[in-house]
């Protein structure tokens, strides 16, 4: 029998390599997303509560699942050492993705801001989830201050644009020991396939799904992306020829002979 | 006067973190509580009193990426 295909992230373990976003979506339709995504990680974000009543976000989320909750909002080391301290006191865990923005216009993560916060973060025993531009020094100094992850994104947020950073984050596979999920920007399912095949150790989409013609479906598609690239990696592509070609049919036997 | 998620309020000097979230009908569930930016745990809303001037954060998740 085939030995289950699970990774682990800060010490817990997990069968899905779907990390589902829950920005931008009709509550009702979450449950069905991370259902049919068989997402066992769901991002979230904290911001102010309103007095009025209003519907909590975490009665739509199928229980068991592990709550991801990230610090956009913040604009520096300090800010998102705050918000993620916030979130841990909700109690729902230690994991936090590290998310340090002050661009509005390409909403850029800022690589030294998020080092500093990620070693704050990880010194205080958190499971800290770095959300990074793909730069192969930046990753070593995420991984030196104690990040349980790296995530580099793939095209700007929201963009669903693919893999426009795809050699940057092939050279962080190749060379960083942490897991590399891919976060931003994939857009189809095809897209992350690729970076499945690549080696990525998961990845994260929302605005792909969110966004899509018929949301469930659209998780569902995700997944079995996710699995088959994920497959073929671990089957190893076959080589590629730089010219000419090779048959795959016998060269003998033909009726002209 | 007290300022809660950015607002000020007059009235509530004096109350205890408790009776402020109470008073403004915050869900006593999935919120976290930040006073003059340090957090106040569940276990010590009943007994921090506000001062004149302090700020209050009331924060819960939302859906995100």
């Amino acid at each position: 029998m085939q030995h289950q295909d699970t990774w682990s992230l800060g010490g817990h373990t997990f069968t899905s390599r779907f990390i589902l976003g829950s920005g931008k979506y009709n509550m009702n339709l979450i449950k069905a997303a991370v259902e049919d995504a068989g997402a066992e990680i769901i991002t979230l974000v904290l911001r102010r509560a309103n007095t009025k009543k209003e519907e909590n976000i975490l009665d739509y989320i199928p229980e068991g699942v592990t709550l991801l909750p990230n610090t956009s909002g913040a604009r520096n080391a300090e800010e998102a050492v705050r918000l993620a301290r916030l979130a841990r006191e909700m109690g729902c865990g230690d994991f936090v993705k590290v998310e340090i923005m002050h661009d509005s216009k390409y909403l850029l993560p800022d690589n030294y801001e998020t080092v500093k916060a990620t070693e704050i973060l990880a010194a205080e025993g958190f499971i800290v989830m770095p959300y990074m531009y793909p730069d192969l020094n930046a990753a070593r100094d995420m991984v030196k201050a104690g990040a349980a992850c790296i995530m580099p994104l793939a095209s700007p947020i929201g963009s669903n644009r693919g893999l426009a950073t795809r050699d940057f984050i092939q050279i962080l596979i190749n060379e960083i020991e942490l897991p590399i999920i891919v976060d931003a920007g994939i857009g189809r399912p095809s897209q992350a396939c690729e970076a499945m095949e690549m080696g990525a150790a998961a990845i994260m989409a929302n605005t792909a799904i969110a966004t899509a013609g018929d949301i469930p479906v659209m998780a569902g598609a995700f997944k079995k992306a996710i699995e088959a690239g994920r497959a073929a990696y671990l089957a190893g592509p076959g080589r590629v020829l730089q010219s000419g070609a090779s048959a795959s049919d016998p060269l003998t036997g033909f009726l002209h002979d | 006067m007290i300022q809660v998620n950015g607002e000020n309020f007059d009235g509530f000097d004096g109350l205890t973190v408790a009776e402020v979230l109470k008073a403004q009908n915050y869900p006593d569930k999935m919120i976290a509580v930040e006073c003059n930016g340090a957090i106040i745990p569940r276990g010590k809303w009943a007994e921090q009193t506000l001062a004149d001037g302090d700020h209050i954060e009331v924060v819960r998740f939302v859906g995100g990426g």
